[in-house]
């Protein structure tokens, strides 16, 4: 009878409605909604209310209490890379900032390379040379189908077994010097005069700046085409050389030498962050070649035929119409693989490079037997960078994404 | 005038031309030559290096791989007595460990027949046209079961203890135990993360975004040193099954995040007419939208897949034996110092063919399942 109704095209009738029934609760869709998520949070919060107990009886079962105090007792052991000063009557907190300093080293320098070294290979793989294109192809195959792990090893057992004792070290006109125990060089030792450069650093790059911005403003409203690049080159790069010599050189030297056993003085990367870095790079750089590689290949051949039609020289083709259109493809998965970079410096611990996964995490937590603080330390810093960059490069996607109407 | 009309060039009768054969160069392997090798100069340069950097690597390593080899020997002294090249001589002695750990020698052929009923369960997965594949993807879902009882014995077999499990079984029991639940968990968790009830949402978000966020590494440490805090005081828990649970979420997690981008990508329209055809939630999930999101995002589940298989390598550091466990603890034996470059290069080898022929496959399944237009 209701069906014959509704085939009419008339308005169902709807029964009057009637008293509240259980029953209503589930088959209406948004009774329904609150209920599960009231259950859903009820189990949530049981779970973590277990969970939180199980962990104040355990603390209280072994004694523990729990706090962060244990930061500020003297940390008791040596770390072989800091740049701040650090010994071992540092506190377990300086530890953890050194360690922190190394991993974002290690993220800041893995990221550079392995983003230079991606480009080249991504670029390289598109070769129309099969020969240069299939030897990269492979390459990079081979390389991404290897766990990170294996390649630092590797590489780390390159450092330490394949380079010769500081004694017979690979010499490079008496001041660089390549040996297992790391690689040395000139360590600056800066003149007072030396702020000087660091101004004509800091002039030439505003100046390099603002003279680009004018540039793109001239070239939109007459057409007219400035040397952008070697300007800036010449700010940036020239202008801190000019002060270097006119204030007299204000950098000392110290060569490192050879003495009996080992290397002195200098400056010295360590075989562990060489290891890490060139190993992490390599990998890394795989993955940005097949992105670089994606993007290029998602810009239509019609946008680069359609840019030579307008008469514009293959470079500025790429520069103006190809590029801008394949970073639009490349931001999104190279922000994860810079993610990947950071995250990966973590298996440094596997070769002894003191980050803050082996200082805080490691060590501290051995000697102090803080589980529970050092962890949590160690995951909220993790997730702090995490997050810090992908905000970075979301706002960087956002600022070049393609404004559609 | 008599010397012109000898001339070769002269008209030809029409439909008698000569067959004249292309100019040189212009066909066969000469063209293809130029055209990819030596077409400018900045290619014939390009090219002219890259021969030249092969004739520098090629050689040597193919020398060191196998002309100078030993693959046959008792101490690394022996080696280095037989021949100038890599030591194989040590894998061939340790093949045993590098495969099982230390898994009771006689029990053995138990992980073998694990193997074999993996390779049987696997094959309807990845063979649509099989026959009989109802009945064989039955026993895929049994599989897991079968295997837990074979590995770990009981019930008629000898019991064998978790810290025995080692080598490329512990690689391969930690990447399918992986693979088998972290799929389900996560496409849970995608769902989850695009449901409109915000605490449940809001629940999967801040776990995924967690998860990503932190190195598995660490993740193995709270499994390896802090998880015994949140249980009720007392329970021991086994490291490897801790290992293997965080593996699964760690992965779930990324899953999670590439489903999402599938499910993105299905058409408000789908759901619309899902929900006009009067299916529920989850029968409009199953029938309309997964199907879709699953299938476009594969790539991007075997590449998780893949770095689950590369990741599994981690629990070397929380003293699991992991081939590179095995390898540095042989390592370590007098007889055999020194021949770290051997071992990681032949376990560089072993991963590079799982995830190679990993990768192959979903190019295969990306290209089969792309039944809409090709560009």
């Amino acid at each position: 009878m209701a069906q014959t109704l509704e085939q009419t095209g008339l308005p169902p009738v709807r029964p009057p409605q009637s008293s509240f029934s259980p029953g209503k609760l589930w088959t209406d869709k948004k009774s329904r909604g609150i209920i599960i998520q009231i259950i859903a949070m009820v189990l949530f919060c049981a779970v973590v209310v277990y969970l939180a107990g199980n962990v104040v009886e355990n603390f209280q079962k072994l004694g523990k209490p729990f706090g962060f105090g244990f930061l500020k007792q003297e940390s008791n052991y040596d770390i072989n890379q800091t740049l701040i000063q650090y010994n071992s009557q540092s506190s377990h907190a300086r530890a953890a900032v050194v360690g922190i300093i190394n991993t974002l080293l290690i993220a800041v320098c893995g990221i550079i390379l392995a983003t230079v070294l991606g480009f080249i290979l991504g670029v390289l793989r598109l070769s129309k040379n099969v020969l240069v294109n299939k030897l990269t192809y492979c390459y990079i195959e081979f390389i991404r189908n290897v766990p990170v792990l294996v390649h630092i090893l590797f590489m780390y057992g390159l450092m330490v077994h394949a380079l010769p004792h500081p004694k017979q070290a690979i010499v490079v006109k008496e001041t660089f010097f390549l040996s297992n125990r790391g690689f040395y060089m000139p360590q600056p030792l800066f003149q007072p005069l030396f702020w000087l450069v660091v101004a004509a650093f800091v002039i030439g790059l505003v100046f390099a700046f603002w003279y680009r911005r004018s540039a793109r403003i001239k070239q939109a409203s007459t057409g007219e085409q400035s040397p952008v690049f070697w300007v800036m080159l010449a700010s940036i790069i020239g202008l801190p050389i000019l002060a270097y010599f006119l204030s007299g050189m204000p950098i000392n030297w110290e060569y490192p030498t050879q003495s009996r056993f080992n290397l002195k003085g200098g400056m010295a990367i360590k075989p562990e962050f060489m290891a890490l870095w060139l190993a992490l790079s390599m990998y890394t750089a795989a993955f940005i070649a097949e992105i670089v590689r994606a993007g290029i290949v998602a810009v239509d051949h019609g946008q680069s035929e359609a840019a030579m039609a307008l008469g514009l020289p293959r470079k500025r083709t790429m520069n103006l119409v190809v590029i801008p259109q394949a970073m639009r493809v490349i931001i999104p998965p190279l922000t994860s693989q810079y993610l990947n970079i950071t995250k990966n410096s973590s298996l440094a611990i596997a070769i002894g490079y003191m980050d803050i996964v082996a200082t805080i995490g490691g060590i501290s937590l051995n000697q102090t037997g803080r589980e529970m603080e050092c962890m949590i330390i160690v995951l909220a810093l993790y997730l702090f960078f995490s997050l810090t960059i992908s905000f970075f490069m979301n706002w960087y996607n956002k600022r070049i994404a393609l404004v559609e109407r | 005038m008599p010397n012109t009309s000898n001339a070769p060039t002269q008209s030809y009768v029409p439909g008698e031309h000569p067959d004249l054969k292309p100019p040189i160069g212009q066909t066969g392997i000469l063209l293809w030559l130029r055209k990819n090798l030596f077409s400018s100069t900045f290619n014939v340069v390009l090219t002219l290096v890259t021969l030249y950097f092969l004739y520098l690597v090629i050689p040597p390593l193919v020398n060191w791989l196998f002309l100078d080899a030993v693959f046959q020997a008792g101490s690394r002294d022996e080696c280095r007595a037989l021949g100038e090249g890599a030591c194989w001589g040590f894998i061939d002695k340790r093949l045993g460990q590098f495969t099982y750990g230390f898994y009771p020698i006689e029990e053995r052929w138990r992980v073998n027949l694990t193997f074999l009923l993996l390779v049987i369960a696997v094959l309807p997965v990845l063979w649509e046209k099989m026959p009989k594949r109802r009945l064989m993807l039955g026993f895929s879902l049994v599989f897991p079961f079968v295997s837990a009882w074979l590995l770990l014995g009981g019930f008629g077999l000898e019991s064998v203890n978790t810290d025995q499990f080692g080598g490329f079984m512990l690689t391969m029991i930690i990447g399918v135990t992986g693979i088998v639940f972290s799929l389900p968990m996560g496409i849970l968790l995608a769902l989850g993360r695009q449901s409109q009830l915000h605490f449940i949402r809001w629940l999967c978000t801040g776990f995924i975004e967690f998860i990503r966020g932190v190195p598995l590494i660490t993740l193995l440490f709270v499994a390896s040193t802090m998880l015994n805090y949140f249980l009720p005081p007392g329970t021991t828990f086994d490291l490897l099954l801790r290992v293997l649970i965080m593996v699964t979420i760690f992965s779930a997690a990324y899953i999670a995040e590439v489903v999402r981008g599938g499910l993105q990508a299905v058409p408000k329209g789908q759901h619309e007419a899902a929900d006009a055809m009067g299916l529920k939630y989850w029968a409009s999930m199953r029938l309309i939208v997964l199907p879709q999101a699953l299938k476009i995002s594969i790539p991007g589940i075997v590449n998780t897949f893949i770095g689950l298989f590369k990741d599994s390598t981690l629990v070397v550091i929380i003293g699991l034996l992991d081939p590179l466990g095995i390898g540095r603890a042989s390592l370590s034996d007098s007889k055999w110092q020194g021949l770290a470059t051997e071992v990681y290069v032949f376990i560089a080898i072993f991963f590079f063919i799982c995830c190679f022929s990993m990768s192959r496959y979903s190019i295969y399944l990306e290209n089969k399942l792309h039944t809409g237009h090709r560009i």
